[in-house]
């Protein structure tokens, strides 16, 4: 009772920070809470993918990628931004969809092999195909959103806005894990023969793991283009998908919050390292493999741990206090 | 014609590096599980060691000794301490994603404590061309393939001819069948670090004179040695060895007949059609799925 | 005379060179209680295998209520009322007991839509603490299943196969591992299952005096044919039967 009132004063601690802080702000500062909010998209959608569902997948920075692409390609043509939205949506889903296929063959290693070719294939595309992508020299000339009268366009404005799609996201994401297709997909991550003779069509949960996780991906690239106003191949390289993947691991895979942490650490703690310069890399390269090291179920697994831990402790607490009280009796 | 031929002598060139470098890929997965995505990494290092001691004033011989030892002292024993060991209990893809940043933290530190910049890198091997029936042949390129040839036929003699190398072999098959056999498994384990080190280390050294010591070397090497190891079969030291070949040579082949752009794109397309079709690779035996 | 239930005409299945099952054909009738024995590597757990859709046969039919159902998928299998458990303890050790029954239900109701927009447990709390209390479960029903005991998990496991409803269920091996206190439990639900709910069951068992205890009839295997077939007690004085027992 006074853990869960905790967690809701923590709660709403955080979302008035992410509302009042980056009003004191400098521009950059603004532009990288920005980023956090798109990267925990992101981030959440491979969480759906690799941590509810268990599917490897080394791909997630290929569908920030496409959303990405698909945005500024429509808008330089004249689309506004809403349609392009929902077109980059449904491109990444239907992709994702048939990346789904090669899981339904192959698991584990293999299946992250898959992903990592793909992820660099459509980065191939990207730099290659001038005619749609203008290669290296990338798109720009593209606007930031407006709707209802309301514009996007300074930075502060843009900022709420990628707030709100977080917001909206992870309402989504709230309800999808705790639907019954939730506890279908964690099925299928801890035991999908078992799961198949309940009657899970594990086949479906597993292409709808990718098709939905690989969507996220690509709201979250939709979002992205606007922030930078400027996209060209280099950020989606298959270091991306590393990035997003680490970033999943490193706030704990399956933790709902994961990747709310894990973005944050793979965004933010950079910056706060800039101070150390080049240096600010290494610290963060270091700080993953301690960490990983220490716990492989991240930040919100050692958390978990400890709350299991004083739980038993006190458990056996009670269960004592009452054995001794019947010793009395 | 001729063109061809020295492609193709290119591409075996590159290819027994990869092999190289595949292989060491190939027995870190056999005996611990490791799915090194630092190998390409490992590649890049050693070179900069030998870097470091030619700057204090080694000849090249003694420099490229001492790079041996440092790789094998840094990426053989530290990287199997150090990380592998205490991650394996964890499973295959926490380790992997550790040795992820694994890579980030050496590009970086060679960026920061050594240069962002390409440097030039001595070659041991003869250099020039041969004029062979009209036909201008890379004598550097026989070179490094000869000696790459060379290193994999005498670890591969190594393997099966000492005892040692069986008890690796036995390791590497089964660790519980080979420790109950008596088979000092740890030490084993540890040889074959030590021997991935090596591996890499001279992969190192043959590559750097051709493509330059970077600290983004890596990448592309690296993802080349993952496909090799694949395409080959996971589970096979000629498999490895097939498979670089086979990918180097596709690599050079492809930029000059398909396109610069998409050379790239002809080992991933190999890569996928593989595991879909042939998970067990073109050398390897299918192996028997448990329900 | 009872239905036919289920009926397996003739399966083989064979791993290379190596025959597992060997042209084994049985009957499975309407509210029975079969029990399929055999030494060690007789084939039994590859014939449930082969019946549910796990491996597919190398020969032979399984009809299910006279329709062809050999090779259907096993959920295509499960949602047709057949279910199973496994040899070894299959539950789902993150969710709760709870949860892991709705899971056993859940893909049973509705189409994919109504289980993404509909109610969280599927409408099936119900159903699922009916179940709870029917194995006696009640205590633990909202603990993760990880944290039972063996004994406790394996008549979870056996429950989530009743969850759905189903036709017919298929137990392997549920005594392997379970200690006498847990075993006479999960005897007696068993049975109330069968005669309070008219449940039917295949159970493959190595326990021979809890399938001598349990079933109706017996099927005997060795070496991956069917040597023997009928009550317990036909088949406890069979000579084949004794000789195969005796002889490994």
């Amino acid at each position: 009772m006074s853990r869960s009132l905790l967690l809701k004063a923590l709660g709403l601690v955080v979302i008035a920070a992410l509302i009042f802080v980056p009003l004191t702000l400098n521009r950059y500062g603004i532009y990288i809470m920005s980023l956090w909010a798109i990267m925990t998209i992101a981030a959440m959608g491979l969480n759906l993918t690799l941590g509810y569902a268990g599917q490897v997948s080394l791909a997630q920075g290929a569908f920030v990628g496409l959303g990405a692409y698909t945005v500024a390609i429509m808008m330089t043509a004249g689309f506004g931004f809403w349609l392009p939205l929902v077109l980059a949506i449904i491109i990444t889903f239907a992709v994702g969809w048939l990346l789904g296929y090669p899981a339904l063959r192959v698991q584990h290693h293999y299946l992250a092999f898959v992903t990592l070719a793909f992820s660099t294939l459509v980065f191939l595309v990207f730099r290659n195909e001038e005619w749609l992508t203008k290669g290296i020299y990338g798109i720009m000339g593209f606007k930031r959103p407006s709707a209802f009268g309301v514009s996007f366009q300074k930075p502060i404005e843009f900022y709420y806005f990628t707030l709100g799609a977080l917001a909206l996201a992870s309402a989504f994401m709230a309800w999808l894990v705790r639907s019954p297709w939730g506890r279908a997909f964690v099925a299928l991550r801890e035991n999908p023969i078992r799961a198949l003779s309940l009657g899970v069509d594990t086949r479906r949960y597993t292409l709808m793991a990718f098709a939905i996780g690989s969507a996220m991906g690509g709201f979250a690239g939709a979002l992205y283009a606007p922030l930078v106003e400027f996209i060209d191949p280099t950020p989606f390289t298959l270091a991306l998908s590393l990035n997003l993947l680490m970033m999943v691991i490193v706030g704990g895979s399956g933790f709902f919050f994961g990747p709310f942490l894990g973005a944050a650490i793979g965004v933010l703690l950079p910056e706060w390292l800039r101070f150390a310069h080049g240096w600010y890399l290494i610290i963060y390269a270091l700080f993953v493999m301690l960490l990983l090291i220490k716990t492989p179920t991240g930040i919100l697994g050692i958390v978990e741990n400890m709350i299991a831990a004083r739980k038993t402790r006190a458990a056996s607490a009670a269960r004592a206090a009452a054995s001794a009280g019947l010793d009395k009796a | 014609m001729m063109n061809f031929i020295n492609l193709l002598m290119a591409g075996l060139a590159t290819g027994a590096i990869y092999a190289l470098v595949a292989i060491g890929f190939t027995l870190l997965w056999q005996t611990s599980q490791t799915i090194n995505f630092a190998q390409g990494e490992f590649v890049m290092v050693p070179a900069f060691f030998v870097l470091a001691a030619l700057n204090v004033g080694m000849p090249l011989p003694l420099a490229l000794l001492v790079g041996l030892a440092l790789s094998m002292l840094v990426l053989g024993v530290l990287f199997k301490r150090l990380l592998v060991d205490p991650m394996l209990r964890h499973g295959v893809l926490p380790l992997a994603i550790c040795t992820m940043a694994l890579s980030i933290f050496l590009k970086e530190t060679v960026k920061e404590v050594y240069s962002a910049e390409a440097s030039p890198f001595p070659s041991f091997l003869p250099g020039g061309n041969l004029n062979l029936l009209g036909a201008t042949i890379s004598i550097q390129s026989i070179s490094i393939f000869v000696f790459a040839i060379c290193a994999v036929v005498a670890l591969q003699t190594f393997l099966t001819k000492t005892s040692t190398g069986r008890q690796m072999q036995a390791t590497a098959q089964n660790p519980y069948v080979a420790k109950l056999l008596g088979v000092p498994v740890e030490r084993m384990i540890m040889y074959t670090f030590l021997i991935n080190a090596a591996l890499v280390a001279l992969a190192s050294f043959l590559i750097s004179p051709v493509y330059l010591a970077k600290f983004s070397a890596g990448e592309t090497l690296g993802l080349a040695a993952f496909i090799a190891a694949i395409v080959g079969g996971f589970n096979q030291i000629r498999g490895a060895i097939v498979g670089g070949l086979l990918l180097g040579v596709i690599d050079n082949l492809a930029a000059a007949y398909i396109s610069t752009q998409y050379r790239g794109a002809v080992p991933l397309f190999l890569l996928i059609a593989v595991i879909l079709f042939r998970p067990q690779g073109l050398m390897g035996r299918a192996e028997e799925r448990t329900v | 005379m009872t239905r036919t239930l289920l009926e397996v005409q003739g399966i083989r299945k064979t791993f290379g060179g190596i025959t597992a099952v060997d042209g084994v054909s049985f009957e499975v009738r309407e509210g029975e209680i079969l029990g399929i024995i055999g030494p060690n590597g007789c084939g039994k757990s590859t014939l449930f295998n082969c019946i549910l859709g796990q491996l597919p046969p190398t020969e032979g039919k399984v009809l299910l209520d006279g329709d062809d159902v050999t090779g259907l998928r096993p959920s295509e299998m499960n949602r047709r009322g057949v279910s199973r458990t496994f040899q070894l303890l299959q539950v789902f050790p993150q969710l709760s007991v709870r949860e892991n029954l709705i899971l056993a239900g859940q893909e049973h109701k509705g189409t994919m839509v109504t289980r993404l927009f509909g109610p969280r447990d599927a409408g099936l709390t119900p159903d699922a603490n009916q179940i709870i209390e029917f194995f006696r479960l009640g205590h633990l029903a909202d603990e993760k299943a990880g944290g039972l005991s063996y004994g406790q998990q394996k008549l979870l496991d056996a429950a989530m196969a009743f969850m759905a409803g189903p036709r017919m269920v298929l137990l392997d091996e549920p005594a392997g591992g379970v200690n006498l206190t847990m075993l006479g439990h999960l005897e007696e639900r068993l049975r109330a299952m069968n005669t309070e709910r008219g449940a039917t069951f295949v159970v493959i068992e190595h326990n021979m005096d809890f399938v001598m205890r349990l079933c109706t009839r017996v099927v005997v295997l060795a070496e991956g044919k069917k040597i023997a077939e009928g009550t317990p007690a036909e088949v406890r004085a069979n000579q084949a039967v004794i000789d195969a027992y005796l002889g490994h």
